[in-house]
C-alpha cells in the first residue's frame, strides 16, 4: 500500500516529519498561551482599573486584537519584527536582510491575540469572586498583595479554566496560520508533504485528523482540570 | 506620517473590500442554511442523522479552517471524477472554494449556536401552541424559530465577527481580498506598520458597522421584553430607519 509508505517512518515516509510538526504546533501554542497569560493579565488589570486611561487602553487592545484578522497580525509581527531585527543588525554592522525567528514571531503573534481573549476570561473570572470575600480579607487586616495571592488569584484560576479551554482551542487553530512564516509546524509540514507527493487530499485529511487529536485530547485535559479544581466546591450549575 | 502613501494604501485596500464583503455575505448565507440543516439533524430522533451532525460539528470545529480550505482547494481537484463533472468549472475558481470552505466551517459553529437557542425555548410555550392546535411548520415558524433565534443572536453576532476575520484566509488560496492585498503591499514596500494600520482600521470599521446592525436587530427582536423607559435608540438607528 502506497499510503503506508508515504505516512510511514521509512525513508520515503513523512511520518517522523509530521509528528515533529505536531509537537512543534503544541510547543508554539503553549508558548503563545504563556505569553498571552502574562499580557492578558495586565490587560485585564487595566480594564478593571479605576483610572479611565487604563480602561481605555485595555478596551483599545481587546478591540484591535479581537477585531483584526489573525493573519494580518501574524504578518505585522513577522514582517514588522524582521524589519526591526534588520535595523538592529545594521546598527551592529551586519549588512543585508535578517529574518525574525519564525517560532518567536509566531508565538508572539498568536500570544498577542490570545492575550486579548484571555483578558476577557480573567476579567469575567474576577467578577465572579464574591465581593464579600475581598471585604472580609481587608476587614481582618490582610494587605492587598496578600489578598491578591491568597484570595483572588486562586479563585480567578478556578473560574477561568472553562474560558481558558476556549482560548486554548482558538490558539491551537490559529497556530496553523503561523505556517505562512515558514515554521515547520503541523500545517506547514502537511502542506510540504502534500505538495511534494501530490497527494493533497490524503495529507490534508491526515493533518486535519491530527489537529482533531490535539483539540479533543486537550479538551479532556481541561475537563479533568476543571473537575479537580472544583473538588472543594459544592456542585452547582454548568459543572462538568 | 506619509499621508500620500497612506492614502494610496487605503485606496488599494478599499478596492479589495467588495471581495471581502462578497466572501463574507455568501459564506454567512450558505453557512446559515447549512447550519439549519445540521441543527435539524442534530435534534432529530433519527440516530443516524443525529450522529452524522455530531460528527460534522466535531470535525469542522476541531480542525483549523486553513486546512479545510486547502483540502477543498487542492484536495478536490485531485480526483478525476470531480475534474470531469459539471461542478469543476465552479470548483476551479479560488473564490468559490473559499466560500465553500468558509460556509462548511461556519455551518458547524452556527449549528451549535442555533442548538443552544433551541434549548432556550420553554417547553411550556410549545405545549401551549400544540394545545391550541398548532403543529409542524406553523409551530416552528410562529413559536420555536422566533424564540430560538432571539436567544441565539448574541452568540451568533460573535460568530459573524469571527467570519469577517476568517475571510482573510481566502488570500492564501489566491483570492485578493483586503488581507491579501495588504500582504502584497507589505512585501512590495516593507512599510509594515502603515499598511497594517490601514487594513486594521478597515476591518474594525467593517466589524463595527456589522455589530451595530446586529445590535439593532437584537434591540427590535426584544421589543416585547422592555419597559418603555429602556427604549433608547442606537446611535446609528437614524441611518437604518428604526423607529424604536
Amino acid at each position: 500500500m502506497e499510503i503506508f509508505t508515504l505516512l510511514g517512518f521509512g525513508e520515503k515516509g513523512w511520518g517522523v516529519l509530521i509528528l515533529t510538526g505536531m509537537a512543534l504546533t503544541l510547543c508554539v501554542t503553549l508558548a503563545s498561551l504563556a505569553i498571552g497569560a502574562v499580557i492578558g493579565a495586565i490587560i485585564a488589570a487595566a480594564k478593571l482599573s479605576n483610572r479611565w486611561w487604563a480602561r481605555a487602553l485595555g478596551t483599545a487592545y481587546t478591540t484591535i486584537f479581537r477585531g483584526v484578522p489573525e493573519l494580518l497580525i501574524i504578518y505585522l509581527i513577522y514582517f514588522g519584527g524582521s524589519s526591526a531585527v534588520t535595523a538592529i543588525g545594521q546598527a551592529m554592522g551586519i549588512q543585508g536582510f535578517l529574518g525574525m525567528p519564525s517560532f518567536l514571531a509566531g508565538a508572539l503573534a498568536v500570544g498577542l491575540i490570545s492575550a486579548a481573549y484571555q483578558a476577557e476570561v480573567y476579567r469575567g473570572a474576577y467578577r465572579a469572586i464574591p465581593k464579600g470575600e475581598i471585604e472580609a480579607a481587608s476587614s481582618i487586616g490582610m494587605p492587598p498583595m496578600r489578598c491578591l495571592r491568597r484570595i483572588i488569584l486562586p479563585q480567578i484560576l478556578r473560574f477561568a479554566i472553562p474560558g481558558l479551554n476556549n482560548v486554548w482551542q482558538l490558539s491551537l487553530k490559529d497556530s496553523a496560520l503561523i505556517s505562512v512564516t515558514g515554521l515547520a509546524e503541523l500545517m506547514r509540514t502537511t502542506q510540504v508533504a502534500a505538495g511534494s507527493t501530490r497527494q493533497y487530499f490524503m495529507f490534508y485529511i491526515v493533518g486535519g485528523l491530527l489537529y482533531l487529536v490535539l483539540t479533543s485530547f486537550s479538551e479532556r485535559v481541561f475537563n479533568s482540570a476543571e473537575r479537580r479544581s472544583n473538588k472543594s466546591m459544592p456542585r452547582g450549575m454548568g459543572q462538568v | 506620517m506619509d499621508f500620500p502613501f497612506l492614502l494610496s494604501t487605503m485606496k488599494a485596500l478599499l478596492a479589495a473590500t467588495p471581495t471581502t464583503l462578497g466572501l463574507f455575505s455568501l459564506s454567512i448565507f450558505f453557512g446559515g442554511l447549512l447550519a439549519l440543516l445540521i441543527v435539524t439533524m442534530r435534534v432529530s430522533n433519527n440516530i443516524v442523522a443525529r450522529n452524522f451532525a455530531k460528527g460534522y460539528i466535531f470535525v469542522f470545529r476541531g480542525s483549523p479552517l486553513l486546512i479545510q480550505m486547502f483540502l477543498v482547494f487542492y484536495g478536490l481537484g485531485q480526483f478525476g471524477v470531480i475534474r470531469h463533472s459539471f461542478v469543476w468549472p465552479a470548483l476551479r475558481e479560488p473564490f468559490v472554494c473559499a466560500v465553500l470552505s468558509l460556509a462548511l466551517c461556519t455551518g458547524g459553529y452556527s449549528a451549535e449556536i442555533f442548538r443552544s437557542g433551541l434549548r432556550a425555548v420553554p417547553p411550556g410555550e410549545v405545549e401551549a401552541a400544540r394545545a391550541a392546535g398548532m403543529s409542524g411548520f406553523l409551530l416552528l415558524r410562529r413559536i420555536i424559530a422566533p424564540i430560538a433565534f432571539r436567544h441565539a443572536l448574541p452568540a451568533y453576532s460573535t460568530e459573524i465577527v469571527l467570519m469577517v476575520k476568517s475571510t482573510a484566509l481566502a488570500s492564501l488560496v489566491t483570492v485578493w481580498e483586503i488581507t491579501g492585498v495588504a500582504q502584497r503591499l507589505i512585501s512590495q514596500t516593507y512599510r509594515t506598520m502603515e499598511v497594517f494600520m490601514c487594513a486594521a482600521a478597515l476591518y474594525l470599521i467593517l466589524n463595527f458597522l456589522i455589530l451595530q446592525v446586529l445590535a439593532l436587530i437584537e434591540h427590535r427582536l426584544n421589543r416585547h421584553d422592555r419597559r418603555p423607559a429602556e427604549r433608547k435608540p442606537s446611535v446609528l438607528s437614524a441611518f437604518f430607519g428604526s423607529r424604536a
